[in-house]
């Protein structure tokens, strides 16, 4: 069978599975376009080529498959940058395919050409630049595979014009053969059983979870780890939702704002097993404190994760799921060897105490003004474990990790290692399009949200509701929290203004339903309102307190053990050279 | 801990752009590259690369860790001093009028270089060497003057009966906890 070029892309997309991609049309990429017409995919028309790298990505997050995004040669191209250096932060699979110049004219300066390749190579897991449309399918074939097999991440394909037209004989390449790649998912069993071992010694051993975990899918097996090993464990910012928040063993998010509890048992454990977490700067704090007394047993199936930031007393490589339930037999045949599980009541006695001196807490004054973890908290009791949360990056997003109980692995969407404001209107649009059948919430600043809000247009004409609570404390929060902290109230280009733009105004040109709260009484309406509108989107802006600080809190560079669990426990510095640097 | 050099074998797909991405690499955790030295090897598609860098120990496992997950990369050994065979290729122009020149070709002569040019004024010669021999004879025909040089960078082989494939590099293996780690790509 003859196809062209661009007919066996998207010959090639079926094959893999796609039934949703994001993208904006462009000179170079248009030969493409036009076979989509008949092809069996959806395409998401966005308004902003970042849109539709985050849209991508928010497909990703929530439906474990690899998310697309389509773009143009050059701008397009360029525009996608900030999404894949994010997805190859946070290990998410990704597949983009740009349009290039036609061959014969690459590295010429053409009309919106870019060296799209070179420019990516830092930030992609891999790329190509396809000169043959007889490599198109096998080019995409190993696009998917490296993108959703070993540790996720994005691949670029760059497709020139010419291309694209080429006319071949269509051939589906029935496997994948790369030399290079060949990921490590099984655990060595020797160090498994030393892992059991190490378990079976330890009294104060916290479960240190992470990212890696929701992408091996690997909740169930987790679950059985901890509950018939009795250990306590504490979600990264990647991995809530991993294990359920209601769950007496749960201990909450560590981090630079994360639970005094967590924080703190990770800081006395006498054991931290990692799955599929990092040691990021976040999390560690400085880093020479972090953990003291604990001996490290490190589960990842990237072997430059382990030992790159805290040596491993036993390193794993291998995919979690597979190790998490290897463990999980080898610990339970270990545990009734001894009869039964070792006494570690102590030291969960402890933490239980922890748990109730120091949850996260603020106050809300009866006649205002609204504070945003009240607005949070609202919102959460009015859809549960029923939402799929998207948030961006700040104060807010710290706010919904803490008050918003995860129950279930994919639930929970954000830009974790990039830390990429505007990444939430469109990855939940991208959320919403893989699960039609969830409610999803995006949790925005105001800040945040002015970076892609164009976003809801798509949402409107494509038919793909969700619902964005603004936290409109009309500031670049956690920016303005670090002025008053650490630069002597100096305040630098931090206010934004509540009401610039209108966001009422704004989410009704948009098409979207337009709500705002500014008192804590009228919250509870707002969000009954908001969860009653099926058919377009809402935005809900919550004007909120604009002084209120994210606590806990440890500063970056500081130790673990000085965390500031609430604003009566700063000392304000007043010399700008011991102001952390971020 | 100081600084000291290390020699990596790199076994890669011969594929466009892979030259820039081990580069990259270094580049990106700001190490400088003392030598690159690539070229075909006996397998159809393959390049053999021979990287000289000058990084600690801790820096340099990341590097060779990070290396590995280049889906071009198929193989990473980093040669412990002494147990590798390492050689240079030199071209050097020397002043070598009149006088000079029985004295250069002398130097040559122990040195056993060919000379591979000749003019009135100069002799180009073609030195093979570790790169200490080469330097000793960048020394001695300093004395002369020398007009330029090019060096191709270190090459290396293991001593041994086994190839770069059969060879594990025990230090990577032991800290990714794998026995039978593949060495493979993530």
């Amino acid at each position: 069978m003859k196809v062209t070029g661009a007919q066996a892309l998207f010959k090639s997309l079926e094959g893999e599975g796609v039934d949703t991609i994001f993208g904006i049309p462009g000179g170079a990429i248009l030969p493409a376009y036009d076979p989509l017409i008949e092809a069996n995919i959806r395409h998401v028309l966005c308004r902003h080529e970042q849109g539709a790298g985050h849209a991508a990505e928010g497909y990703a997050w929530a439906s474990g498959k690899v998310g697309v995004a389509l773009a143009t040669s050059g701008p397009g191209g360029c525009n996608l940058v900030t999404a894949l250096a994010d997805a190859k932060m946070d290990s998410v699979p990704l597949v983009a395919i740009t349009g290039q110049v036609p061959t014969p004219v690459v590295g010429n300066d053409a009309f919106q050409e870019a060296d799209i390749c070179g420019i990516t190579m830092p930030i992609t897991k891999h790329n190509y630049l396809v000169k043959d449309a007889n490599q198109v399918a096998e080019t995409i074939r190993e696009a998917f595979h490296i993108a959703s097999t070993g540790r996720p991440g994005p691949v670029l394909v760059d497709i020139p014009k010419d291309v694209l037209l080429q006319e071949i004989t269509w051939n589906w390449p029935e496997s994948v053969d790369l030399p290079g790649y060949k990921p490590t998912t099984k655990g060595n069993l020797r160090q498994v059983r030393s892992a059991a071992r190490m378990i079976m010694e330890s009294r104060r051993p916290v479960l240190y979870v992470g990212g890696g975990v929701i992408k091996a899918n690997a909740s169930a097996e987790l679950f059985k780890l901890a509950t018939e090993g009795r250990l306590p464990l504490t979600t990264t910012l990647m991995a809530r939702g991993a294990f359920p928040d209601t769950h007496e063993l749960a201990l909450g998010m560590p981090g630079m704002h994360g639970g005094y509890t967590a924080v703190t048992a990770m800081q006395r454990a006498d054991l931290l097993i990692a799955l599929g977490s990092r040691f990021d700067d976040r999390v560690t704090g400085q880093l020479s404190t972090f953990a003291p007394n604990a001996k490290v047993i490190h589960v990842d199936i990237d072997p430059a994760e382990i030992g790159k930031n805290r040596n491993a007393d036993i390193p794993i490589v291998g995919d979690a799921r597979e190790v998490i339930a290897n463990l999980h037999a080898e610990l339970v045949r270990q545990q009734e060897e001894a009869g039964g599980i070792p006494d570690r009541s102590e030291w969960l006695a402890q933490l239980e105490e922890w748990k109730t001196t120091y949850p996260f807490r603020y106050d809300q004054p009866v006649d205002g003004p609204l504070k945003p973890q009240f607005a949070i908290e609202r919102l959460y009791e009015a859809t549960k474990s029923e939402a799929i949360v998207v948030a961006g990056v700040g104060q807010h997003q710290m706010w919904a990790s803490q008050f918003w109980k995860f129950t279930e692995p994919r639930t929970w969407i954000n830009s974790g290692g990039l830390g990429t404001m505007g990444f939430a209107v469109p990855a939940a649009l991208g959320a919403a399009a893989a699960r039609p059948d969830k409610r999803v919430v995006a949790i925005d600043g105001d800040g945040c949200f002015q970076m892609t809000a164009q976003e809801l247009a798509t949402s409107r004409t494509e038919n793909i509701p969700f619902v964005t609570a603004i936290i409109n404390n009309a500031h670049l929060g956690m920016v303005r929290q670090w002025q008053e902290l650490f630069y002597q109230e100096r305040y630098s280009q931090v206010y934004l203004s509540y009401d610039v733009p209108d966001y009422v105004k704004l989410a009704e040109a948009y098409g979207a339903v337009g709500l705002r709260a500014e008192h804590p009484d009228e919250v509870d309406a707002v969000v009954e309102k908001a969860l009653s509108v099926t058919d377009r989107s809402v935005v809900i802006d919550f004007r909120v307190d604009s002084r209120e600080m994210c606590f806990p809190m440890v500063p970056a560079g500081s130790s673990n053990d000085d965390i500031i669990v609430g604003p009566e426990g700063l000392r304000r510095t007043n010399d700008p050279a011991e102001a952390p640097v971020a | 801990m100081s600084m000291s050099l290390h020699t990596l074998s790199v076994l890669v797909e011969d594929k466009p752009g892979v030259l820039t991405r081990v580069a990259g690499l270094f580049a990106a955790r700001g190490f400088n590259i003392d030598s690159l030295a690539v070229g075909p090897t006996s397998d159809d598609g393959l390049s053999r690369m021979t990287i000289v860098v000058q990084v600690d120990r801790k820096p340099l496992e990341q590097i060779t860790k990070q290396l590995n997950k280049l889906i071009n990369v198929i193989k990473i050994i980093e040669h412990d001093e002494g147990d590798a065979v390492e050689r240079e290729l030199m071209l050097v122009k020397v002043r070598a009028a009149s006088d000079d020149r029985q004295r250069v070709m002398e130097i040559a002569t122990v040195f056993r270089v060919n000379v591979v040019d000749v003019t009135h004024s100069t002799l180009t010669l073609e030195a093979t060497g570790k790169p200490e021999k080469l330097e000793a004879l960048v020394e001695l025909l300093n004395d002369f003057g020398v007009i330029e040089l090019s060096r191709t960078g270190r090459i290396a082989l293991a001593r041994g009966d086994r190839g770069i494939r059969e060879k594990s590099n025990r230090a990577r293996v032991a800290a990714a906890g794998a026995e039978d780690w593949n060495g493979g790509g993530v």
